[in-house]
């Protein structure tokens, strides 16, 4: 306990001194975000020096090993490091697919050369990797997916079409899933492989959502030479990578969806606009009703995703197939919270373009919540994992 | 750390197998169909002391077990599950609270060691309307001798019928509605002009509604300060609140249980009805429920571990969706069963009946989730 609380103190001084003050506000929608990759500009000299200071010392990633780029902190550490970034509202300086998806999949399942050769600069925000799953046929039903990598010898050759690939336009590299033995059941023909966006084949055309924003592809393969060497795992086996990798983006989406950190409460935001009575309830009953339950639901949620990352440092192991349980609920409150920041915001959600509204953030940000419940795996599936894995109840 | 420790899990299990052998939901319709008075089986209440439970919340300097709030919520939890009757929540967890923060003395020296050894029960007596509300306590205590004199009445008091000593809250001054001006008595109910009666209640067991007429108590009979006792009863009510959210919970995984092993052998059009989507998914949807107030609940405990005067909002968080999430099990399970859920035969009724009183007591869901907005400033 003595040692923590050393560790704090440490931190605390070490955030105090490094962390840039324009780093301490919560990060005001998607254009505030930093992706790092090789072709990334900083918003500012600040989001710079907050990546490279946090890259330094390998709190990009806080759990990772040291030996990979990370700062080989233990689960309790890890809670007092985003404890006290979270006391000074001090940013993220690095979001990534790398961070969320790849990186922990290639721990669990890359070569010691394939950790050695990706893991440190995905630490350092110096390689932006997209998630090459989806296809137009093969959705939730993912593992039916067609894209073929074909057997050149020393290489793959790699044909067919990815969709719903955010950022394949601005990513370096890909993680992919292809399909290596045509012949065999569906969920044992399919490998996962890592390449770049830049070589010769690969072509990206972007898809226009309902919120107006495109950070979404159609990704094409025309007969990408692809070396063996960046298989990873055993060849015909990536399914198991892949439903690795998804447990982690499903607790990732469904934590990151339900918090309340960074931005303010539905609860909060409707006092200061609505204003409250005489007795400190909010001047609107409907609203308020609805309000204070999704608060419950919240701050509940917030306490469930707690309470399983600790029963699983506790126990050794990940949370596994609960991700399914958070994955479902936040999305699920996440949605729910941006219905009610829009019934909040009344007449003033309805402006799409213009200064005042900052070009309709808050409408365009309540439209991309929609696909919460969709992307990493429906709310559906979801549903039919805990029925099925949870719950033990028969298939139809 | 949500989770729980070493020591707590071995009481968890020993909790479990307790009522699990001594008191299933078969001695809950003993109870009732044979109309016992008591609304609990007094050798069972022996039975549970000798475990130590009366205790848990009792210091060990007055014979206790210490055991804390998450204890006590394992406990409640267990009890359930199987609807075990008995006065533990009433006694062992908000009396003991009352007592061994407040009590005088020669309170504690007379009653804490008597909760221990499970050979008093002390009853809480704060509500009188329809709806919960403490700070509208308006039972009427007007200064007489060096004492007061009470008037007025109270309803729902839980295990009233069978209390040794009564802790009421009365009105030494103000209005009903204003926080000061309310103070908290221990009194013998058979004190002259003190009436009780019995109310059975939904639940098959027992509540009293409490008639008091110019009832005699001294300052003697004070528990905390005078006028200003409604911190303590919120405390005591605290203790009770997370008590009956952990009970919630151990009720909805307990029908939630039923209903899934009821889903894994009914057929109908020749499957199993478990294989049906449209009932997985709800079921799957409660279970995600009960994942979240589960976590809810666990919190509130610690929350009264460490400083039950700063654990409110973590109280209401948890008897708000405790109680959300039991009617939601409820409801599904009587569904999900069919025509079969609707009889008295099967258990499903039982656990619905004690969720309503579970859910009323000390502040429905609704009355917690306003707290819970309250405290989060709206
Ligand atoms: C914003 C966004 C970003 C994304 N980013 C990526 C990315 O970076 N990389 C990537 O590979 N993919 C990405 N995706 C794709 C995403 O993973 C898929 O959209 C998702 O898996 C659902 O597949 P689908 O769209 O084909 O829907 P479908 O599978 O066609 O589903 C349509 C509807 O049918 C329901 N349904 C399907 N099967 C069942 C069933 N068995 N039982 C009940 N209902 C069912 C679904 O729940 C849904 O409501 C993204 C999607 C979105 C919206
Ligand atoms: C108070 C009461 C009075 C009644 N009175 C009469 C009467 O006078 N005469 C008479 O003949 N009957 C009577 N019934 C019986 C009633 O019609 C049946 O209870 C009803 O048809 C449901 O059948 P079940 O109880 O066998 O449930 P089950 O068929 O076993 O259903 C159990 C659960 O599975 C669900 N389920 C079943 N099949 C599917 C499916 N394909 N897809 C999804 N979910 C499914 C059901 O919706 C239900 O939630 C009465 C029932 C009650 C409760």
């Amino acid at each position: 306990m003595d040692a923590l609380e050393a560790f704090r103190r440490d931190t605390r001084a070490w955030l105090e001194a490094n962390c840039p003050k324009e780093m301490r506000s919560p990060i005001r929608g998607d254009g505030e975000i930093c992706w790092g990759g090789r072709n990334w500009t900083f918003q500012s000299d600040a989001q710079r020096v907050w990546l490279e200071r946090m890259a330094a010392r390998g709190w990009t990633v806080p759990a990772w090993p040291k030996a990979y780029g990370g700062g080989g902190l233990s689960h309790e550490e890890v809670k007092v490091l985003k404890e006290e970034m979270a006391a000074i509202r001090a940013r993220s300086p690095l979001e990534s697919f790398g961070i969320w998806m790849l990186g922990p999949a290639l721990l669990a399942f890359g070569s010691e050369e394939q950790k050695k050769q990706y893991l440190p600069p995905i630490a350092r925000g110096e390689i932006r990797w997209c998630q090459g799953y989806s296809e137009p046929n093969a959705g939730s039903d993912l593992a039916s997916l067609q894209t073929k990598a074909e057997d050149g010898g020393d290489h793959f050759i790699v044909t067919g079409s990815k969709i719903w690939t955010s950022y394949a336009d601005k990513a370096d590299m890909i993680f992919c899933l292809v399909r290596t033995d045509p012949a065999a059941p569906k969920h044992l023909g399919i490998s996962f492989i890592l390449f770049d966006m830049t070589w010769p084949g690969v072509s990206t055309k972007p898809i226009t959502l309902i919120s107006g924003k495109s950070p979404f592809c159609e990704t094409f393969f025309d007969g990408v030479k692809v070396p063996k060497a960046n298989l990873v795992g055993t060849l015909n086996r990536g399914w198991d990578i892949a439903k690795y990798l998804l447990t982690h983006e499903r607790e990732m989406i469904g934590g990151g969806a339900g918090g309340l950190l960074g931005g303010r409460s539905p609860g909060q935001v409707a006092a200061d606009e609505i204003g409250l009575d005489a007795t400190g309830r909010l001047d609107d009953a409907f609203l308020r009703t609805d309000t204070a339950r999704a608060e419950v639901d919240a701050l509940a949620f917030a306490l469930t995703m707690a309470r399983y990352k600790d029963e699983a440092a506790a126990g050794g192991r990940g949370v596994g197939d609960k991700s399914s349980v958070l994955k479902y609920y936040g999305t699920e409150l996440n949605k729910r919270r941006y219905e009610l920041m829009m019934r909040l915001a009344g007449h003033g959600g309805l402006e799409w373009e213009g200064a005042r509204s900052n070009d309709g953030e808050l409408p365009r940000a309540w439209l991309r919540t929609k696909a919460n419940s969709i992307e990493g795996g429906t709310s559906e599936v979801m549903l039919d994992i805990v029925a099925k894995r949870l719950l033990d109840l028969p298939s139809a | 750390m949500l989770v729980l420790n070493e020591d707590q899990r071995m009481l968890q299990d020993a909790a479990r197998g307790f009522v699990q052998e001594k008191s299933p939901v078969a001695s809950l319709r003993k109870l009732r169909d044979q109309h016992v008075a008591d609304g609990f089986d007094r050798a069972l209440w022996r039975d549970m002391a000798d475990m130590g439970w009366a205790g848990v919340l009792v210091p060990e300097e007055a014979g206790g077990l210490g055991f804390g709030y998450v204890g006590a919520g394992l406990i409640c939890e267990e009890m359930g599950r199987t609807l075990a009757a008995s006065p533990f929540l009433s006694t062992a967890v908000m009396a003991a609270t009352a007592l061994s923060r407040a009590g005088t003395p020669a309170q504690k020296d007379r009653w804490l060691p008597a909760i221990a050894a499970g050979e008093a029960i002390i009853a809480t007596a704060v509500d009188e309307g329809r709806k919960h509300n403490p700070a509208k306590t308006a039972l009427k205590a007007e200064a007489s001798g060096n004492g007061f004199k009470l008037s007025g009445e109270k309803i729902q008091v839980a295990d009233g019928h069978v209390a040794d000593a009564i802790l009421v809250a009365a009105r030494t001054a103000g209005t009903p509605g204003e926080k000061d001006g309310i103070s908290l008595f221990l009194i013998d109910p058979k004190t002259r002009g003190l009436s009780t009666e019995r109310v059975a209640t939904l639940d098959s067991r027992g509540a009293a509604r409490l008639t008091f007429d110019d009832v005699q108590v001294t300052g003697a009979d004070l528990v905390g300060e005078l006028d200003q006792g409604l911190g303590l009863i919120e405390i005591v009510l605290g203790a009770g609140r997370a008590g009956l959210a952990a009970e919630l919970t151990g009720n909805a995984q307990e029908t939630f249980g039923r209903t899934v092993a009821y889903l894994r052998e009914r057929k109908q059009f020749g499957r199993t009805i478990g294989a049906f989507q449209a009932l997985q998914h709800r079921a799957a949807h409660l279970f995600c429920e009960i994942e979240i107030a589960r976590s809810a609940v666990l919190s509130a405990l610690q929350a009264l571990d460490r400083d039950p005067a700063d654990a409110a909002l973590s109280v209401s968080l948890a008897k708000a969706k405790a109680a959300d999430v039991a009617r939601l099990a409820a409801q599904e399970a009587i569904q999900m069963h069919g025509g079969i859920g609707m009889t008295d035969a099967i258990d499903i009724g039982l656990f619905a009946k004690r969720m309503q009183v579970a859910a009323e007591l000390y502040g429905d869901a609704d009355f917690h989730a306003d707290r819970v907005a309250l405290a989060r400033g709206f």
